[in-house]
């Protein structure tokens, strides 16, 4: 089985940034925007490809889907431990791959309309080229170093286009801050990483991940502080997981990542690079699964389902519709981590990981639906705010039904494609977990109301007098947001449970009824009510936050988090401690240094008559050197 | 005698084959057309640099004197791909300076045959093949150094060359034969054979090996080396920068490996002194140059230093660091040697002050030395990183901590002055800096190798694997 073209899925955007970043200036910006889409297109082909030949012809061998690897070694550390470079191929890459391929193309085509006539036009489609290079490198990854490396490169094309609109000072400052909580939240991928490294001495994926493997057979072998070294290397590396998929508390830069343009929030911060962290959950399962009895797992179903509550609450207040998509976009994470949590291994008690996985892709769909949606809005009426929009579905059809649509499928409606994703994570919670099933629930209702809050106030409640009239955006804006409408609506009878598993064996799954009535009853109860305060413009809504008073302040401040963080970074970290070992800095380890530097020019500047010039100096310095080393070695120093 | 067996002589029949070529045509094309011969000679050493890297047995000829192995062979190519960076890095002084003088044919020859007697030095299985090859090597190089007759500073320097050369090898063969007297042999294998540690063999070797220090510039046998390499052609000193001082540590490392094994707790900590003195010493007079040939010729002091390091270990380790390292150094210097060469073809500039701003000027020479000097101080991701922190590893393999604790205390010497010509490009201002130029194409794609060479050398890992499978030869 031949799967060494793939390699050409990463290379093809890599050569298209390359190319669109040397000749910046020389490209002209509609040429520039057609070389990315038909890089991605040639991109997508391949990985449909792949995904026809993994799924359908190649990959199953007596039932079971094979992990293919084929892999070059780029660095030995000792004979057994290895960096390789490589491609891996087992049902979650390749699904990844497919994820990734859509969303992205359908962001490149989107995005020649969007950022028409913007100035950096040529360099926007170049980052998006590197950004879709890192993000395909990193979904086929062979080894936990391999991943790491294109970890980061998705680090930093991300903060490249957070910051894109590197005049606004705010722009700037979120790119920073979601580079610098993120990269601390790598730190902790790293050290995990590494303890992998010295206690399993194998970085590969296939090597760790058998579960009649050294590694997963020999957890209990080291302890350290009450746990399993590999426990604490699995739990270190979540914590990375969970920097990039914004899990609380390292989910504070993913609101104010939406500084950056919009196609960028729908590509990046929606639909793949935060679900990296569910990915690498996933791509590391059996490890969480079977090392300490799933003691990492555990937490991380908790850290999910905390966050899944955490951010649907604070949804609900925000005014600004790209936040409430943003935490949206965290709570719906949430979800998928818990799933995770929550799984078990072998058949259908495996049911959370491939829920999780489903609802990764049809979140991928109708969160970047939404995300363009929103865009497409914002693109009309020149603003990110509620209080500037309503009434917007007499001017722009196309985005409200398409946005009505993603709304429904967000929302768990019967028959979309999140209903059937959704359901599942519930059923793989309610078998497992009681506790974290009730959290799902209550989540599913808070989403429902807040996603229909926004609807609403977009395209319903007030009529807004608009400057401009407000206009349908051009096709190039609207072909993707219907062909991510029809994914949104139709991607949920795709049979997952056939093709993606915890043990890769295909299981039948079913709809659980009573369940998945639950469901819909708690999102119909969000959707009615939503439309009691908001369809129509009246004071309810502010009735109601006048009730909550101060929890609905604390919620809309997003619970402060950020004024901690900078309580903690600011007082504590750098006037506390870093001020001091700055001194510490400046007077001992400079002061030593510049003593040894001064020191070197004075010897240097005494030894320079050595080099007389004379020839005769040299031969007697040469004479000299010979006999002394001779009397050394010789009378001196034999052993 | 079967005389394919010549054929294991291919570098050294095709180079003598390219030398007598131009003796015939310097005579037989008319004096307005000499400046053909400098392309003429520029593609024949090309395509003698490309056959050379076609395979070749393992084998001896004459009796034992002369032998070849992959290794041998790969070092020959090392130096190959050298000489022909430098050969385009001078083609432009050549053409411009050195044709209408009628002289051009004379350095190809003169430096061709030096590499010859490298070839025969390297190849060499006893020592009278290896005396013969050490004296063609140099005696060419003196004449060299005294190339630019007019110059006073030149023939200085050639003077200055061709009398330390001489001491050197005098002191070498002295050494040669109180070996011999012990052993009775000259051929190394059976030298091999009967070795011991006594005090005439010590002293012997001891002598053998200050010889060839002079041509690594190691100290206290380095003093020639500032003042030939300042007055010397450009060319010729980047030439005795790396060619010489490669195939010296080359044949060193061989015979130290082979026949003086069983010395090694003698020469180890022989080794060890000297390694610590050369860094030191390189580095602080490097310090203080203010001339960019004197500055990089401590800096090649220093860097011969460092190889030390890779030699004391005395593994297989330890060779394939230390071949390793050349490669990586010979395309560095050489970057550094072709700016300092172009910049001084055109404008005669060679002070550390007229680099003052250059980046404004000429942004793309100022990018080459940046990345040759980041590559020589070891900073990563170039490839002297990789060379410098591989032969840490092999002398850290062999216990030596303190040694490489004291050599990361050189690089970081080293790396204060290196920084200070990328200060003095990239920061200071001049009130006229070198103007902008434009190199010919020799020139340029003498850089672009040897860019392209710091920058791959370092990441393409199959290299130093191959290296390492060579190496094995020497254990």
């Amino acid at each position: 089985m031949n799967f060494t073209y793939i390699i050409l899925i990463p290379l093809i955007p890599l050569a298209v940034f390359f190319l669109l970043g040397i000749f910046n200036q020389k490209i002209k910006p509609a040429v520039s925007g057609y070389i990315g889409v038909a890089g991605l297109l040639t991109s997508g082909i391949l990985s449909f490809y792949t995904a026809y030949q993994y799924f359908f012809v190649h990959g199953k061998v007596a039932g079971v889907y094979q992990t293919f690897v084929q892999k070059t070694t780029w660095m030995n550390f000792t004979d057994t431990l290895a960096i390789d470079m490589g491609v891996l191929v087992d049902p979650i890459s390749v699904m990844m791959l497919i994820v990734v391929s859509i969303i992205s193309l359908m962001v490149h085509i989107y995005s020649r309309g969007y950022m028409k006539g913007d100035e950096g036009y040529t360099k926007f489609f170049a980052y998006l080229g590197l950004f879709s290079f890192s993000i395909f490198g990193l979904v086929l990854a062979t080894n936990l170093f391999q991943i790491y490396i294109f970890w980061e490169l998705v680090g930093v094309s991300s903060y490249l286009l957070i910051g894109y609109y590197y005049t606004k000072p705010s722009a700037v400052s979120a790119a920073k801050k979601a580079f610098i909580v993120t990269r601390f939240a790598d730190l902790g991928f790293l050290i995990g990483i590494l303890i992998i490294g010295y206690y399993t001495g194998t970085y590969d994926f296939e090597t760790l991940n058998n579960p009649e493997g050294s590694a997963i057979l020999n957890w209990a072998a080291t302890s350290f502080m009450g746990l399993s070294a590999l426990t604490w290397a699995l739990i270190l590396i979540f914590i990375g997981g969970a920097g990039k998929s914004a899990m609380f508390p390292l989910h504070i830069w993913l609101p104010d990542a939406m500084e950056g343009p919009t196609p960028v929030s729908a590509l990046i911060h929606a639909a793949t690079m935060v679900v990296a962290g569910v990915y690498l959950v996933a791509r590391l399962f059996p490890m969480y699964y079977f090392i300490e009895d799933g003691f990492a797992l555990n937490i991380v179903a908790y850290v999910g389902a905390f966050s899944s509550l955490f951010a649907a609450i604070i949804a609900i207040t925000q005014t600004d519709i790209k936040r409430v998509l943003a935490f949206s976009t965290m709570s719906q994470l949430g979800y998928m981590m818990l799933a995770l949590g929550v799984s078990g291994y072998e058949g259908h008690d495996g049911l959370g990981y491939m829920a999780s996985m489903f609802h990764l892709f049809t979140h991928a769909m109708f969160k970047a639906l939404l995300f363009l949606g929103a865009g497409s809005v914002i693109h009309a009426v020149h603003s990110n705010y509620l209080k500037d929009m309503g009434g917007l579905r007499k001017y722009m059809p196309i985005t409200n039904v398409t946005f009505l649509i993603a709304a429904l499928s967000i929302a768990g409606f019967p028959l979309t494609a999140g209903f059937f994703s959704k359901d599942e994570i519930l059923v793989a919670a309610f078998e497992h977990n009681k506790l974290i099933y009730g959290v799902g629930v209550l989540v599913a209702g808070l989403t429902a109301f807040y996603m229909f809050r926004i609807y609403f106030g977009i395209f319903w409640g007030k009529n807004t007098q608009y400057k401009h009239t407000p206009h349908e955006s051009p096709l190039s804006m609207t072909i993707p947001l219907i062909i991510l409408a029809f994914l949104s609506l139709f991607s949920g009878f795709i049979p997952f449970s056939e093709l993606v598993t915890a043990d890769r064996i295909g299981f039948e799954a079913h709809l659980n009824y009573p369940l998945a009535a639950i469901a819909v009853t708690v999102g119909l109860i969000g959707i009615g009510l939503a439309w009691v305060f908001y369809k129509k413009e009246n004071d309810l809504s502010d009735k109601f936050a006048n009730v909550f008073g101060p929890f609905y302040k604390w919620a809309y401040h997003k619970f402060y988090f950020d004024e901690i963080y900078m309580f903690v970074t600011k007082k504590i970290l750098f006037n506390g401690i870093a001020g001091n070992i700055a001194k510490f800095d400046k007077k001992i380890v400079d002061g030593t240094m510049e003593g040894i530097g001064n020191k070197t020019v004075v010897v240097s500047e005494k030894i320079k008559g050595m080099q007389s010039g004379k020839v005769q100096d040299y031969a007697f310095a040469f004479i000299a050197g010979v006999v002394v080393l001779a009397m050394v070695f010789i009378y001196l120093w034999t052993n | 005698m079967n005389f394919s067996n010549f054929l294991i002589m291919r570098h050294e029949i095709l180079l003598l084959a390219i030398t007598l070529l131009l003796l015939v045509g310097e005579i037989f094309i008319p004096k307005n057309k000499k400046e053909s011969l400098v392309h003429l000679a520029i593609f024949l050493f090309g395509i003698h640099t490309a056959v050379g890297f076609l395979q070749l047995d393992e084998s001896t000829l004459f009796g034992g004197s002369f032998r070849t192995n992959n290794l041998i062979n790969f070092f020959k190519n090392i130096l190959n791909v050298g000489v022909l960076i430098i050969l385009l890095q001078s083609a432009d002084w050549l053409q411009e300076k050195i044709v209408n003088q009628n002289r051009g044919t004379e350095f190809f020859i003169l430096l061709f045959s030096s590499l010859l007697g490298m070839y025969f030095m390297i190849s060499s299985g006893d020592f009278l093949m290896f005396y013969i090859g050490l004296e063609l090597s140099t005696l060419p190089v003196a004449a060299l150094a005294a190339f630019e007759v007019s110059k006073r500073i030149s023939s200085e320097s050639g003077i200055k060359l061709i009398l330390s050369a001489a001491l050197a090898s005098g002191v070498s063969l002295f050494g040669i034969s109180l070996l011999y007297a012990t052993s009775g042999s000259i051929f190394f294998e059976a030298i091999i054979e009967v070795i011991t540690a006594n005090n005439l063999t010590i002293l012997g070797f001891i002598l053998f090996f200050s010889g060839l220090s002079f041509k690594i510039s190691l100290v206290p046998f380095h003093f020639w080396t500032a003042d030939v390499y300042e007055g010397a052609p450009i060319s010729v000193a980047s030439y005795l920068s790396v060619i010489s001082k490669g195939a010296a540590v080359f044949i060193l490392m061989i015979l130290m490996f082979t026949i003086f094994k069983p010395l090694m707790h003698v020469w180890e900590n022989m080794v060890y002194v000297i390694a610590l003195a050369t860094m030191f010493i390189g580095n602080l007079f490097a310090l203080r140059q203010q001339n960019m040939k004197r500055f990089l010729a401590f800096s090649s002091i220093a860097q011969a230093g460092f190889i030390l390091l890779g030699l004391i270990s005395g593994t297989q380790l330890g060779v394939a660091t230390i071949v390793y390292f050349v490669l990586i150094y010979i395309f560095s210097n050489l970057a550094a040697f072709g700016v300092v060469q172009a910049i001084s073809l055109k404008t005669g500039k060679e002070n550390m002050n007229d680099y003052n701003g250059l980046y404004r000027t000429n942004p793309n020479l100022s990018l080459v030395m940046l990345l040759a000097l980041f590559s020589l101080a070891g900073i990563p991701p170039v490839a002297g990183f990789f060379g410098k922190f591989f032969l840490f590893t092999a002398a850290a393999s062999k216990g030596y901590y303190l040694l490489v604790f004291l050599a990361v205390v050189n690089v970081t010497i080293s790396l204060y002055y290196y920084l200070l010509v990328i200060r003095a490009m990239f920061i200071r201002k001049n009130e006229n800096p070198i103007p902008f130029f434009k190199n010919k194409i020799y020139m340029r794609l003498g850089l672009i190798i040897t860019v392209i060479g710091i920058l791959v050398l370092g990441l393409y890992s199959p290299l130093y694997d191959y290296i390492y499978e060579l190496s094995s030869v020497l254990n």
